[in-house]
């Protein structure tokens, strides 16, 4: 391993921009003559537009123009979509209604946009906006999905609120096994909905070039090319070469900026209407009714298992609520990114689940760190723990008895797992955790009046995401590839453009990491290249643990190339057979000889090109790849949650947290690490604090960071993070992905420690000192000690 | 926010004068409870008078058995006071509980005495020393002063120039941190100061800061926490909300009340 290569816990090389304040956000570009643009929203959660009336706003200082729904339905500017068809148990197609970027007719809920004011300045603008007179009929509204079927109807294309009844597995084998288990654990499980809260809010900056027709938008997208695609084909804003899109530096994302949303496209089209750049810039308020939000499931599941603890089959019914449109990927998160990962790191030869999709009047929902997969996770591994604690085995052996010991195994739901040693994880996890020690650790707090739990949470994701053709066959509307483009300048340095887009993750010293080792030049000379559809031809962007896994891979891929072609110009060079020309340390060697020639060196030949005729080689040295995995990866691990509960207040201090992660290949210890407190921070804050709550009349109570309650240093403990290593063998690095983990495994691993501690199993996330004081108060072994 | 005009004066009275020719006008002190709602457009005054360049507001003295702090001493001088570290340390553990650095940096005591937000912590820790505010005008007794959610005696025009406090031999605060804002879910303030013993409730009210005359009367039996075990609150009157139900921030007092005191004692 080299200083920068593969393996190095070389420091980022983006970090002295972030953090000399030198970064280039979307709210940072300024183009001559830029207006502001400020969204009129609607306060209810779901009423009809009886009238605009813009006639006072457009009368106010600054003001440009204030355009509306109708404007929009009258510039036949198209619906946003969701690209992901999901088909009922029936047959049928999922519903999908109408997401007009600017509300016409009805509006759906609270933070609906109807209508947008363009002015001089963010004040004038704000001032105006406050001047449009929106007259509203309030409609009854419905936020809750587990009373969607039966509250108001949202969508004329959907009765019933319902978007698809879908299912996955064999219902009557998983029937069978149910009748012939000696034990079945039952459990109601409410997955609470999230409110993502990057730290740089959305933007979006358009201006239109009236000599060449051209749209540009900068916006903070995690794949801008997918943002073109959609706003060029679908909304039909312009053709694809006549939009160019940027995603310059972004702060942080989780899923929240995949997605096409309303204002990018208004500002494009009034960019275009007005002759004049546009800039939208949410604020944080804003933000909270407007990113999509994340989960929200209800679920009922059950674990059926033998008289030795070994599992026999899992059902589960899902309700997964969508919020009142369909989000960009929405409905691939609740099923594909959902029911496939109910097996586990086990063996179970039965599964079936069905999931009922319902609209309702709150913020869409869709992939938030994880998506889909903490919410399995949390099915799975609260049932096994819960299990465990019913029949009498001790969680960690119940576990072991039902791990998958043999590669590849083939899960009842669909998915092929390649690599992994579970055992391995669990077992490493157990001693750093130094779980022996738990009881006395627990007797020692109880007296100082505080109970101890410890949880486990055994959890498998699938990343890398996705093979094209297996995400196709379940309705995907795109392929799930990652192209990249590897270019050498004469004088050896390396440009390599990327279709993944970094907002947090380090791609510019990962990647930069690959290409330092595998073309043995200096780490400072390599730049990565992202987030600009005019300089990278295609890409598919970040998400799903997919950039390393499936972008470096492409990035593989083109350096193979780059090889191969740079071994042809040494040839020519040293006057050797092609065949006689290897190729190591940055250094092309005639075998058997001294005569080598360095990678600069062969790098300024292929441009010159005086060593060989034109017509036998083309010169340059420039190469492209698109790289399609074989497989999704499937990192996978064990988390250890050790709380300490204050008997009297019911508040949870996370002490101990030990996770050891299996994430194939590590490129670079130090980022993984961080990516892994990351997730594990998010996760705790599912577990103990974050809960997006709105009210019955649909409005957001948690509506700002005075009441929804992000994680903070100071609720978490130091975390104890180590991996185990089984390389995917679905890629050429064995990469499998580290970016969601510990947004996975946590919830369970803090579920499983608190009921551990207070012995009910009956806690709902966020499990807040209130909650779990009140568990205390209903808990059977209290009352039995009573 | 909206436009307003900004005034610096550099007296109280100067401070004064503005605000009878300005009926729409506000006092800004450190601008952390005031500036947000100004930028979420929810207030609109029409002039800010800063308080910042007033001479002789801010600073904690000892005189006789009171300390006082002037009031625009900010949360985190207070906090770091030696004045206080010596003779009413509880006291300082109040401010020093307040939010984060950024709003410790700005706030002020009177600020948060004027603003008598129902979750601060300061009005716990007057009421619960029976502290005296001076304003330009007069002083007002503490039991006297806040008279219910963000509302206190404090007429048009009036100013808080001062806090004083008296010394109490024992005192302690105790405080749960609402999670999101790190205001007060619930504060209990105890004092002692020779036979006269108070417990200040912030948080936990539905009209803010209030006494709990029963956990009084049984701490002079004995000022003990040991006195409070198995004495409660009703859940009547406490603050309701997703946070946190009525009975839980009555439990809350209990258990924080009986931490308090051994805490006072300790
Ligand atoms: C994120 C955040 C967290 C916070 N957490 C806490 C917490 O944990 N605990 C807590 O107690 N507080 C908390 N606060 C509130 C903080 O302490 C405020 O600063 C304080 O309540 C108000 O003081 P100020 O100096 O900022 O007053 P300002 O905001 O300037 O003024 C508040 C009000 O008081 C009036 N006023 C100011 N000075 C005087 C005066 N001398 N005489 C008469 N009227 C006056 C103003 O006109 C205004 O109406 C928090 C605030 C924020 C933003």
């Amino acid at each position: 391993m080299s200083a920068t290569g593969i393996g190095a816990a070389v420091r980022r090389k983006e970090d002295f921009r972030f953090i000399t304040g030198k970064g280039q956000y979307t709210d940072d570009v300024v183009r001559p003559g830029e207006t502001r643009a400020v969204f009129v929203r609607s306060p209810h959660a779901h009423a009809k537009i009886k009238n605009i009336d813009a006639g006072e706003a457009r009368k106010m200082p600054g003001v440009v123009a204030v355009l509306t729904g109708a404007d929009l339905a009258g510039d036949k500017i198209g619906n946003l979509i969701c690209g992901w068809m999901i088909h009922s148990k029936d047959g049928s197609p999922m519903k999908m209604a109408p997401h007009p970027a600017l509300a016409a007719d009805t509006v759906n809920h609270v933070g609906d946009a109807v209508a947008v004011v363009i002015a001089e300045t963010l004040a004038a603008a704000r001032d105006a906006a406050e001047k449009v007179k929106v007259d509203y009929e309030v409609l009854p509204a419905v936020v809750d999905p587990a009373k969607a079927k039966s509250g108001p109807q949202i969508h004329d294309v959907a009765p019933k609120n319902t978007i698809y009844e879908w299912s996955l597995g064999d219902a009557k084998a998983a029937e069978a096994a149910f009748a012939a288990a000696k034990h079945v654990t039952r459990l109601d499980i409410v997955n609470n909905r999230l409110v993502p809260n990057a730290v740089e809010p959305r933007a979006a900056l358009a201006e239109y070039d009236a000599g060449t027709d051209q749209l540009t938008l900068w916006n903070t997208s995690q794949n801008p090319h997918v943002a073109r695609l959609v706003i060029a084909a679908f909304v039909g804003m312009a053709p694809e070469h006549k939009l160019r899109v940027i995603a310059p530096d972004v702060g942080g994302g989780f899923g929240s900026k995949i997605f096409i949303y309303p204002e990018e496209v208004v500002c494009l089209w009034a960019a275009r209407k007005i002759r004049r750049p546009v800039k939208w810039a949410s604020e944080r308020t804003e933000a909270f009714v407007t990113d999509a939000h994340g989960r929200d499931h209800v679920t009922h599941a059950e674990l059926a298992l033998d008289a030795q603890g070994k599992i026999l089959a899992l059902r589960a019914k899902t309700i997964a609520n969508l919020g009142a449109y369909m989000s960009t990927f929405s409905s691939s998160v609740p099923t594909y990114l959902y029911a496939t990962l109910l097996s586990g790191q086990y063996d179970i030869p039965q599964i079936y689940c069905e999931v009922d999709a319902v609209y309702t009047n709150t913020v869409p929902v869709d992939a938030y760190r994880g998506a889909g997969r903490p919410e399995a996770t949390f099915v799975v591994e609260r049932l096994v723990e819960v299990a465990a604690r019913e029949m009498g085995i001790e969680p960690a052996e119940l576990r072991r008895r039902n791990f998958i010991k043999s590669f590849p195994h083939q899960t009842p739901v669909i998915m092929a797992y390649d690599a992994g040693d579970y055992n391995a994880s669990l077992k490493k996890a157990m001693e750093l955790a130094d779980v022996k020690g738990f009881n006395k650790r627990k007797r020692e707090a109880a007296r100082h009046g505080k109970i101890r739990g410890l949880g486990y949470s055994t959890y498998i994701e699938a990343c890398g995401i996705a093979p094209s053709q297996a995400v196709g066959s379940l309705g995907c509307g795109v392929g799930l590839w990652e192209s990249a483009e590897v270019r050498v300048n004469p004088t050896g340095s390396v440009e390599v453009l990327t279709g993944t887009h970094a907002h947090g993750q380090g791609h510019e010293t990962t990647f930069a990491q690959l290409v330092s080792e595998r073309l043995g030049i200096p780490f400072e000379n390599v730049s990565i290249v992202h987030g600009d559809t005019d300089k990278v031809q295609f890409g598919m962007g970040t998400y799903g643990s997919r950039s390393g896994a499936v972008g470096m891979s492409a990035i593989v891929k083109a350096l193979d190339k780059i090889e191969a072609k740079a071994k042809k110009v040494a040839a020519h060079m040293l006057e050797a057979a092609e065949g006689d020309i290897e190729f190591k340390d940055g250094k092309f060697t005639v075998a058997g000889t001294d005569k080598s020639a360095a990678f600069g060196d062969v790098a300024l030949n292929a441009y010159i090109a005086h060593k060989f005729a034109g017509q036998e080689l083309e010169p340059g040295l420039k190469e492209t790849s698109f790289y399609d995995p074989t497989n999704f990866t499937f990192p996978a691990g064990c988390h250890i949650c050790e709380v300490e509960i204050d008997a009297e207040t019911g508040k949870t201090e996370i002490v101990n947290w030990t996770a050891v992660d299996d994430f194939g290949t590590v490129v670079n210890p130090m980022i993984v690490e961080g990516q892994v407190h990351g997730g594990i921070a998010q996760g705790v804050g599912q577990a103990l604090l974050e809960g997006a709550v709105y009210n019955d009349d649909g409005q957001l109570v948690t509506g700002s960071l005075m009441d929804y309650t992000m994680p903070r240093a100071h609720d978490l403990p130091s975390f104890r993070v180590e991996t185990t290593e089984t390389k995917s063998p679905s890629n050429p690095l064995g990469i499998k992905g580290c970016g969601e983990a510990g947004a996975i495994a946590a919830p369970a691993a803090v579920i499983n420690a608190i009921t551990d501690a207070i012995g009910t199993e009956n806690i709902a996330m966020p499990a807040t000192a209130n909650t779990v004081w009140s568990a205390m108060r209903r808990s059977p072994a209290r009352q039995a000690a009573e | 926010m909206y436009n307003f005009t900004f005034h610096r004066p550099t007296t109280v009275r100067q401070a004064a004068g503005l605000l009878a020719r300005n009926p729409e006008a506000k006092l800004l002190a450190g601008g952390h409870s005031l500036l947000p709602v100004m930028k979420q457009r929810l207030a609109q005054p029409s002039a800010l008078i800063d308080l910042s360049l007033v001479e002789g507001l801010s600073g904690v003295e000892l005189k006789g058995r009171s300390v006082v702090i002037g009031a625009m001493s900010r949360h985190a001088d207070v906090a770091a006071s030696p004045v206080l570290a010596e003779h009413l340390p509880a006291l300082a553990s109040v401010p020093g509980a307040v939010g984060d650095p950024q709003v410790r940096n700005r706030g002020t005591i009177g600020g948060s005495v004027a603003n008598n937000d129902p979750n601060a912590d300061y009005p716990a820790a007057v009421l619960g020393l029976g502290a005296t505010i001076i304003t330009n005008k007069r002083r007002i007794a503490a039991d006297d002063f806040f008279t219910g959610m963000f509302s206190t005696a404090l007429e048009e025009g009036e100013i808080i120039v001062r806090v004083a406090f008296p010394i109490a031999k024992k005192a302690a605060y105790e405080k749960f941190k609402h999670p999101a804002s790190g205001f007060a879910l619930v504060g209990v303030f105890v004092s002692k100061r020779g036979p006269e013993i108070r417990v200040a409730v912030t948080g936990a009210g539905a009209n803010g800061v209030f006494r709990v005359k029963s956990f009084e009367e049984a701490l002079k039996k004995r000022f003990a926490a040991k006195s409070l075990e198995g004495l409660s609150i009703p859940a009547t009157g406490m603050n309701a909300d997703i946070h946190a139900s009525a009975e839980y921030r009555a439990h809350l007092v209990g258990v924080l009340a009986r931490r308090a005191v051994a805490k006072a004692t300790a």
